[in-house]
């Protein structure tokens, strides 16, 4: 949903980044405003996925230059669970497993922390479960996950569920979801869609990072961002994925190879 | 450094070392005619213990088994037996579990009442223990051990137990060495019949430069069942050094569920044999270890015939200038064939001054067998912590998710009637949670 008054959630500007002194990231420029949402595409190494742990705050990432407002604030200078208290969510592409700590107590921890950050009332265990059960819905997934160890010995597509309901849980402002097709079957990727469909609304953004259309057949984009060398190259709307998967990636090299790659600055 | 003291001339010669000797010249003469006995049993097993640590000095580490863990932490502790009175008192400890039998172990037999044990449980007679007491040390070959020894030497009466059935109320052996100086030797003896079932949670506890001496043995006939919890908490001087022998006829299962923490030097000693195999042997080790202190296991399980099974899972937590040695060993002869035993030892690291040895021992001569092991050093996994990060939670609380996480996997292997001693309830230092 475009609406060019809608507020502005995410800005980027100018965003340079680093990895282990490898400079991946050349300058993004990218506005994400309540409402929308938002593909950027790409091939592997292209700086999808190091987008979205910089905006995360990873600590293996380092931003060199550029800035990222989140509402208007300052989203670089905070810890990784500031950013997610206020509303700051990313789905991750390989779900990290957690031995020995419940998934139910985990889903509870982080959930109470959104909350409070919001001004809103903590739940306990019993408030708790109840919520739970309700959005566990939203990814049709089996309550048995609750009381495993967090993602230990889950499917891929039980992984990726299991990201929606956090996502459920904690109401973000602007969920970014990275490769969240990857390794689905096409009923996982059916109900986890569905899932991203029911809790996009006219207040939060999402921004999908994939490598295929198929995903884009599931949940309609606004807007799509074709990412090469660390910037992004074009922007259209949903036609340019469908351009994408006709021409594959080829003609984006043919249109690298004509720009004058500008020198990165490193702070 | 101690002198044996010039007054005890038989004492000064009766032991390899120094502290060792001065021990013995403060215990009773066991070769003395009114030397305090049992049926002659008491004084026999010490007589065992003064010549054996004439012939043995204290382990050095220019021994292969105590290579990475140095005694000297018992200079500090008085060569003399513990007082009495210097205790701990039981009105510190918290209530026990609902439906548990609490008993001191220091009190030996006297802590039973015969009258209110629970049915399936029973005190051993002179007879019995005669002929039963040693028996599994001799089997699991920790004999000749020198903790081993030293317990004997100055060993007190030993609690000797018979379980007849299967005993549905939970037993619990507390041993507090309080805030005093000296040795506490506690034994322990245990036969399961055949059939017969268990849940035993031993618990340990010293503040002061005290030696925590424990040798137990437990012998679980065909089909018995022995849940064993071990919770063992010390101080920064004091010294705990346990030996649990375990032998175990076919179809037979033992569980050892072991937490410790806080010992200047704490060792732990597991020793199981499967007499003829065909038995389930599960230990689940924990050690904690922070400051300048040292935590080791030395476990070994030896199947002496075929279709044996071990899980065993070895865990460490080290910080600050903590030392962790873990020596696992598995014996699998030429007997033991489809044996099938799996062994993971898995230690976290928080500090750079921190060490971990850990050294996993497999000796296959069987061919058909399945025998896995693993080892694994880590700190605390960044990936795990920057996700629990991303989702709104601190980093020095998700750090403590992450310990308790990886600490779960044994706490929860113990007998539930543990759960009053809050075992291992460690706050996450700064350590854990620089990056």
């Amino acid at each position: 949903m475009i609406r060019s008054e809608a507020p502005v959630l995410l800005e980027i500007r100018g965003l340079h980044a680093s990895v282990e002194d490898q400079p991946i990231l050349h300058g993004v420029d990218l506005t994400l405003r309540a409402g929308e949402i938002h593909a950027v595409m790409g091939r592997n190494g292209s700086g999808k996925s190091t987008l979205s742990k910089v905006l995360a705050g990873h600590p293996a990432y380092t931003v060199t230059a550029g800035s990222v407002l989140y509402r208007g604030d300052d989203l670089l200078a905070l810890e990784p669970e500031q950013r997610a208290r206020l509303g700051l969510f990313l789905g991750f592409q390989y779900p990290i497993e957690i031995p020995g700590v419940s998934n139910l107590e985990f889903l509870r921890v982080a959930t109470n922390a959104r909350r409070k950050a919001r001004g809103d009332e903590e739940l306990d265990t019993f408030a708790f479960e109840d919520l739970v059960r309700e959005r566990l819905q939203v990814v049709q997934m089996d309550p048995a996950f609750l009381d495993r160890s967090v993602n230990e010995g889950f499917s891929g597509g039980e992984k990726k569920r299991n990201e929606i309901l956090q996502m459920a849980l904690l109401e973000p402002l602007v969920a970014i979801l990275d490769e969240t097709d990857s390794g689905l079957d096409i009923d996982a990727l059916r109900i986890v869609a569905g899932g991203v469909n029911h809790l996009a609304g006219p207040d939060n953004a999402t921004l999908l990072i994939t490598h295929y259309q198929r995903l884009l057949d599931a949940i309609t984009p606004d807007f799509v961002h074709v990412m090469a060398a660390g910037r992004i190259l074009r922007t259209g709307g949903k036609e340019l994925a469908l351009e994408l998967e006709e021409r594959g990636y080829d003609w984006v090299d043919e249109e690298l190879a004509r720009w004058q790659p500008t020198p990165v600055e490193v702070a | 450094m101690l002198t044996a003291p010039l007054d005890t001339p038989r004492a000064a010669g009766l032991a390899a070392d120094a502290w060792s000797a001065a021990l013995l010249a403060s215990l009773p003469d066991p070769w003395a005619a009114d030397a305090p006995d049992v049926a002659g049993i008491l004084s026999a097993v010490r007589r065992r213990g003064w010549d054996g640590l004439r012939a043995q000095p204290l382990p050095s580490r220019r021994q292969e088994a105590w290579r990475f863990t140095d005694l000297g932490a018992l200079q500090a502790v008085s060569p003399s037996l513990l007082p009495p009175d210097a205790l701990g008192a039981a009105s510190a400890w918290p209530s026990a579990a609902p439906g548990t039998l609490r008993l001191r172990l220091e009190e030996g037999p006297d802590a039973l009442d015969p009258q209110s044990l629970p049915a399936g449980l029973q005190p051993m007679g002179v007879g019995e223990i005669e002929q039963a007491l040693g028996q599994t040390l001799a089997t699991t070959g920790c004999r000749e051990h020198w903790p081993v020894l030293l317990n004997k030497a100055s060993s007190g009466p030993v609690l000797a137990l018979r379980v007849t059935g299967a005993v549905s109320t939970p037993l619990e052996l507390v041993s507090d060495a309080g805030s005093g100086s000296g040795v506490l030797p506690l034994r322990l003896l245990l036969v399961l019949d055949p059939g017969a079932s268990l849940e035993l949670m031993q618990v340990h506890r010293a503040a002061g430069a005290s030696l925590t001496s424990v040798v137990v043995e437990a012998r679980l006939g065909a089909g018995a069942t022995l849940h064993h919890g071990v919770v063992a908490e010390g101080g920064p001087d004091a010294v705990l050094l346990a030996h649990l022998a375990v032998a175990q006829d076919p179809e037979s299962t033992y569980t050892l569920a072991c937490v410790s923490s806080g010992w200047g030097l704490g060792r732990l000693e597991p020793r199981v044999v499967q007499i003829a195999g065909a038995a389930l042997t599960r230990l689940r080790g924990l050690q904690h270890v922070g400051g300048r202190r040292i935590a080791d296991t030395h476990s070994q399980v030896m199947f002496a015939g075929p279709e044996g099974r071990l899980e065993q899972v070895h865990k460490v937590v080290a910080e600050e200038a903590g030392r962790s040695v873990f020596n696992g060993a598995v014996r699998v002869p030429r007997a033991a064939q489809r044996t099938d035993a799996t062994q993971l030892s898995r230690s976290l690291l928080l500090s750079d001054r921190a060490r971990v040895d850990t050294k996993p021992e497999l000796e296959i001569v069987a061919d058909d067998v399945r025998c896995a092991h693993g080892a694994t050093v880590s700190r605390l996994q960044q990936d795990e912590l920057f996700y629990l990060q991303s989702r709104g939670i601190a980093a020095d609380q998700a750090a403590r998710l992450l310990l308790r996480g990886f600490c779960e996997e044994v706490l929860r292997e113990l007998p539930p009637s543990a759960a009053v001693w809050h075992p291992l309830q460690m706050p996450a230092g700064p350590e854990a949670t620089a990056r």
